[in-house]
């Protein structure tokens, strides 16, 4: 189906799947219970698991294909989102433009960054990357403030011109929308004790995320795509095989970097506002760790290590010691305390940790991340039903 | 005619002169050898060849394209491949993968934007690719990663890698080092095998029988410079060669 082979289209297919039933999905536990806040299907939550995973699937096309590990990406998700919140300020709040221009820009910006940086490989070229998206942000915050409005962050005004569209409704911004779609217009759906909320911006994502995720599928199995994995295997061969590695590599680059931009132009359309912090060292890096708790050159870790990393980011962070109280209320007080002492650096703010330890334990045990495992588990049921056909086959045989 | 012709070509690491004066021409559709001592400057006259190395003086020219300050991408374009001493393929890739990178290469040239194209759905390379690994005698791996094959048939590889792009000019350095007696036997046949494409090649070798079953021309090198140049025969009686080569011992 649409030029991919048997085995990526059911997985395209699992996926949309998967993104399509997300809000009930994520929302397993009925609204009043004890374990209602481990749902996760409110749509800021899912909006982020999908904008985080076109950023990390991107970054996937860079850093997994090409081993070249960048650690300046959210620089280009940052100038996406500059860009998306100025095309809402000076054309229409109507989030096409603006998820358009975040591509173009962060393309535009990625290009430069990876022209200069592709000079150097390995540890260089990190350093290079690092080196361009902590100056970006120290420029955001400081010389850049007519654009980017330093540390309130770029928002919205009543009195920006929106040449397109309106300036304000009844007194107020108009809320960004798609052609007349307001983005955070959601319909809820109540069942029994369960709640499922179905939001506007969630499946706009969607949309996008399936068509970033369709791309980079069909990059992969590319000529492309093959050339971009020799770079990673061996670029000496490469180049006494006639190939010149240098544009490959700047073309993965700007491409992640347009994926990048996406993410930064979806943010933008979720929410219309831009901070420098988005650029800053620490999101460049959780990509990176997104990307390798997923499974680097997978098509489908990064996602998951997204997931992953937003799960844990706005669900265990909420976890405070009242709560886990309330968990061991039927225990008796010592025990409850001692429960709660132990635990309690792993909750809350402690999420970090948590997220750190489970981390370190699937790069040591599973190098090639959470993909690793659900290969290496359905490894195991096949050799288990393959020993059963071939032990029935086996008992078969003497009757004949 | 002269399909390769190298003049006056010097190249110093320092103070030690690797190459001194080499002038050496190859005779298009020929095979010739170059022997020599550890050390003689052999790998180091390849590398200049090739690109990786820039000589200090003199011309390298191929046809006539002169090769000097040329990268290596666009020394293979011209038609010149090279099967390295430790095979260097995609050890990450499979066999399939790692003969048609070369064969997009040599079709659709250093650069190509095919970012939607179905590499699987492309029946020409995938074609010569097979065919290139049956000829080698490695079909039956062809979904098998290269980083897991035996050194040996890593080397047939990287030949298949090589043959897979019509090179004008192939320069093996030592094809059979580390090899068995007889793995050393299939790949002199299969060397002469593809000595009927009109393949011009040029063998660095050490071992003997190799260099005398294959070689219709040979140039020794010794200390960075070529004392001797004939055919086998002659080499082998050449006072001079038994002298600087082979310690003064008889052949």
């Amino acid at each position: 189906m649409l030029g991919l082979n048997k085995k990526d289209t059911s997985l395209f297919l699992l996926v949309l799947v998967l993104v399509v039933l997300a809000p009930f999905l994520l929302n397993p536990f009925p609204e009043n219970s004890e374990l209602a806040q481990f749902n996760a299907g409110y749509p800021d939550l899912m909006q982020r698991f999908l904008i985080f995973g076109i950023f990390a699937i991107g970054f996937n096309i860079l850093f997994g294909l090409t081993g070249y590990l960048s650690f300046g990406h959210a620089a280009f998700l940052g100038v996406g989102s500059y860009a998306g919140v100025w095309m809402m300020k000076l054309l229409t709040m109507n989030v096409i433009p603006a998820i358009f221009m975040s591509v173009i820009f962060a393309g535009l910006f990625s290009l430069l960054v990876g022209y200069i940086s592709l000079r150097r490989s390995g540890i260089y070229f990190s350093i290079l990357t690092l080196a361009f998206a902590q100056m970006s942000f120290s420029l955001a915050y400081s010389v850049l403030t007519p654009i980017t409005n330093g540390e309130t962050g770029l928002q919205l005004a009543l009195d920006d011109p929106r040449i397109l569209g309106v300036s304000q409704e009844n007194g107020a911004i108009p809320a960004a929308n798609l052609f007349g779609l307001a983005m955070r217009e959601s319909y809820e759906l109540s069942l029994g004790g369960w709640l499922f909320t179905f939001n506007a911006g969630y499946y706009l994502c969607a949309v996008v995320m399936m068509i970033a995720f369709y791309v980079a599928v069909r990059i992969f199995r590319s000529p492309f795509g093959m050339m971009l994995r020799a770079v990673k295997s061996n670029q000496q061969r490469m180049n006494f095989t006639g190939l010149n590695s240098r544009p490959y590599t700047l073309a993965a680059f700007v491409i992640s970097g347009m994926y990048a931009g996406l993410a930064g132009g979806l943010m933008v359309a979720m929410d219309p506002l831009a901070g420098a912090e988005r650029m800053q060292w620490t999101a460049s890096g959780e990509v990176v760790l997104m990307t390798i708790l997923g499974g680097a050159g997978t098509l489908i870790g990064p996602v998951l290590g997204a997931g992953f990393i937003k799960y844990f980011e706005n669900i265990f962070s909420k976890i405070n010691d009242n709560v886990l109280y309330g968990w061991f209320s039927a225990l008796p007080e010592g025990v409850a305390d001692f429960l709660v002492f132990v635990i309690h650096p792993f909750i809350g703010k402690g999420w970090h940790l948590t997220l750190g330890i489970m981390f370190m334990l699937i790069v040591i045990f599973l190098p090639g991340g959470i993909m690793e495992g659900v290969e290496r588990i359905g490894r195991l049921f096949k050799r288990k039903s393959s020993d059963k056909d071939s032990s029935a086959r086996a008992s078969a045989a003497p009757a004949e | 005619m002269d399909i390769l012709r190298v003049e006056d070509v010097n190249k110093s690491f320092g103070g030690l002169r690797a190459l001194n004066n080499v002038n050496f021409s190859v005779e298009e559709g020929t095979v010739h050898a170059i022997i020599g001592p550890n050390g003689a400057g052999k790998s180091t006259f390849l590398n200049c060849l090739i690109g990786r190395l820039i000589p200090d003086t003199g011309s390298v020219m191929f046809g006539d394209i002169s090769l000097t300050g040329m990268k290596p991408y666009e020394i293979n374009q011209v038609g010149v491949s090279r099967v390295f001493q430790t095979p260097e393929i995609f050890g990450d890739l499979t066999l399939m993968e790692n003969i048609m990178i070369p064969a997009l290469a040599k079709r659709d040239g250093e650069f190509q934007l095919h970012a939607f194209k179905n590499v699987a759905s492309d029946a020409e390379i995938c074609d010569k690719a097979m065919h290139m690994l049956e000829d080698v005698g490695l079909a039956e791996k062809r979904d098998s990663i290269a980083g897991s094959l035996s050194r040996g048939d890593k080397r047939r590889l990287e030949l298949a890698m090589c043959l897979s792009q019509d090179p004008k000019l192939l320069l093996l350095d030592e094809p059979t080092a580390g090899m068995s007696r007889a793995d050393t036997n299939n790949t002199i046949d299969l060397l002469k095998r593809i000595g009927d494409r009109g393949i011009t090649k040029v063998v660095i070798e050490h071992d003997m029988h190799v260099v005398f079953s294959l070689a219709e021309k040979v140039s020794v090198l010794a200390q960075g410079a070529i004392i001797a140049e004939g055919k086998p025969e002659d080499i082998k009686g050449d006072p001079r060669v038994q002298e600087a080569y082979l310690g003064g011992a008889h052949l």
